[in-house]
């Protein structure tokens, strides 16, 4: 069961999207797929989905071929940037649409959602606005109910009100009715606490691949006088390490020594940002 | 009910210590439902299964109990049970803290002494 990418290699011109990527999403489970931009997420999800293909690999659903595949490719939903919607078609007239397409799309609950944003169900898609398009979107998206949902950069557009609306009501889906979804973003901080399980993926590659909370345990952050924190880092592994005046902060890989921490130092754990950021800069100095 | 993500403790102790204050400071009493699982994970935009982790830390502890397809409720003498506890760490949890600080400061033990006989004329009992 599940989505697996196997060998998955892409080009667009001289460029890698991807490089060869091998992933398993075989738990109904929240996955973050994060990068920067660039980095391949959407090529990735783009050909999960079946919307354009890869150069080489395969994308196995269910045990099952996904290239052409009705049968496979009716278990994805991917919600995008892009409009598939004819101009002109209505909110209203998009849901009924989207239920006659998804056999188990909730029409009850998707206009209940239409009402909790504001969201004006007469109106034709085109003369929404941004932030507006996007919630129909995601509407459609958190009410279609297929196994797997793929977000990509799902809040776009949406202001703070409506970005929290809409993890509420992720969440809700999820808890009452798990499946797999997998969320690309950028904006690491805010799903930070949604995602169970991290995909970091790089110029086409993937660099990690794992639990969120095995990722998070995997460092710790140390920080304190500059002379204490130089003498408690000799002989760790340092992720990286910066300074402020004489105040220094490290963070090193593994765990802090099962002894009492010399007087003057804080010990604290990594958060998923600072960790992205760190291992950006960390590959972006390898490749100087 | 707001996590803060700041916080250098992972979440599901924090969920864990929201709930222990909740049942000690009686917003939640004995033998009474707790929200769901579900309702916690919405609330604190978290995923469910670090809402669950923080649940189990309490019912591991015997403070709440489930009733197979009710729900969650929290157990008889789990606010005495918890003030217990909290007394026990309240060396660890507080003095420990408070003399490392005051030596940072240079603060002496005499000190200490009148800020304490300060803090009691201040605040009562």
């Amino acid at each position: 069961m599940g989505i697996e990418l196997k060998n998955i290699t892409k080009r667009f011109g001289d460029t890698l999207a991807l490089n060869n990527i091998n992933l398993n999403f075989d738990q109904p489970k929240i996955y973050g797929l994060l990068g920067n931009n660039g980095a391949g997420k959407t090529t990735m999800l783009n050909i999960i989905s079946n919307r354009i293909f890869p150069d080489s690999g395969e994308v196995i659903v269910d045990d099952e071929q996904a290239l052409d595949n009705d049968c496979a490719l009716n278990k994805i939903f991917m919600l995008s940037e892009k409009n598939l919607y004819p101009d002109g078609m209505k909110v209203e007239r998009a849901f009924e649409e989207a239920a006659n397409f998804y056999q188990n799309f909730q029409m009850d609950q998707a206009l209940e959602m239409a009402k909790q944003f504001g969201l004006k169900t007469r109106k034709k898609i085109n003369t929404l606005s941004t932030g507006y398009t996007s919630i129909f979107k995601l509407i459609v998206a958190l009410n279609v109910n297929t196994p797997y949902l793929l977000l990509d950069e799902p809040v776009l557009g949406l202001d703070a009100q409506h970005r929290d609306l809409f993890y509420k009501l992720l969440l809700e889906k999820y808890a009452n009715n798990p499946q797999t979804i997998i969320i690309s973003t950028h904006l690491i901080a805010e799903v930070a606490s949604l995602i169970e399980h991290t995909i970091i993926i790089r110029e086409g590659k993937i660099l990690r691949d794992m639990p969120s909370e095995e990722l998070l345990s995997g460092g710790y952050t140390i920080s304190g006088p500059a002379s204490l924190v130089n003498e408690y880092i000799i002989g760790k592994q340092v992720i990286t390490q910066n300074t402020l005046g004489g105040l220094k902060t490290a963070c090193i890989a593994g765990q802090p020594d099962p002894v009492p921490l010399p007087e003057n130092l804080e010990l604290g754990k990594l958060n998923l940002q600072d960790y992205f950021i760190q291992l950006m800069n960390k590959e972006d100095s390898d490749h100087e | 009910m707001l996590i803060n993500f700041d916080d250098d403790r992972p979440i599901f102790i924090q969920i864990a210590e929201m709930l222990q204050d909740s049942i000690l400071s009686g917003a939640y009493p004995e033998e009474s439902q707790i929200p769901s699982i579900t309702e916690f994970a919405v609330s604190c935009k978290i995923n469910p299964a670090t809402a669950l982790k923080g649940i189990n830390i309490l019912v591991d502890e015997g403070l709440i109990y489930k009733k197979r397809g009710l729900g969650m409720f929290v157990s008889q003498g789990a606010q005495e049970k918890l003030r217990a506890k909290r007394k026990e760490s309240f060396y660890l949890d507080y003095i420990v803290p408070l003399l490392q600080e005051a030596a940072r400061l240079g603060l002496d033990k005499q000190d200490l002494q009148s800020m304490l006989e300060r803090g009691y004329t201040d605040y009562g009992n």
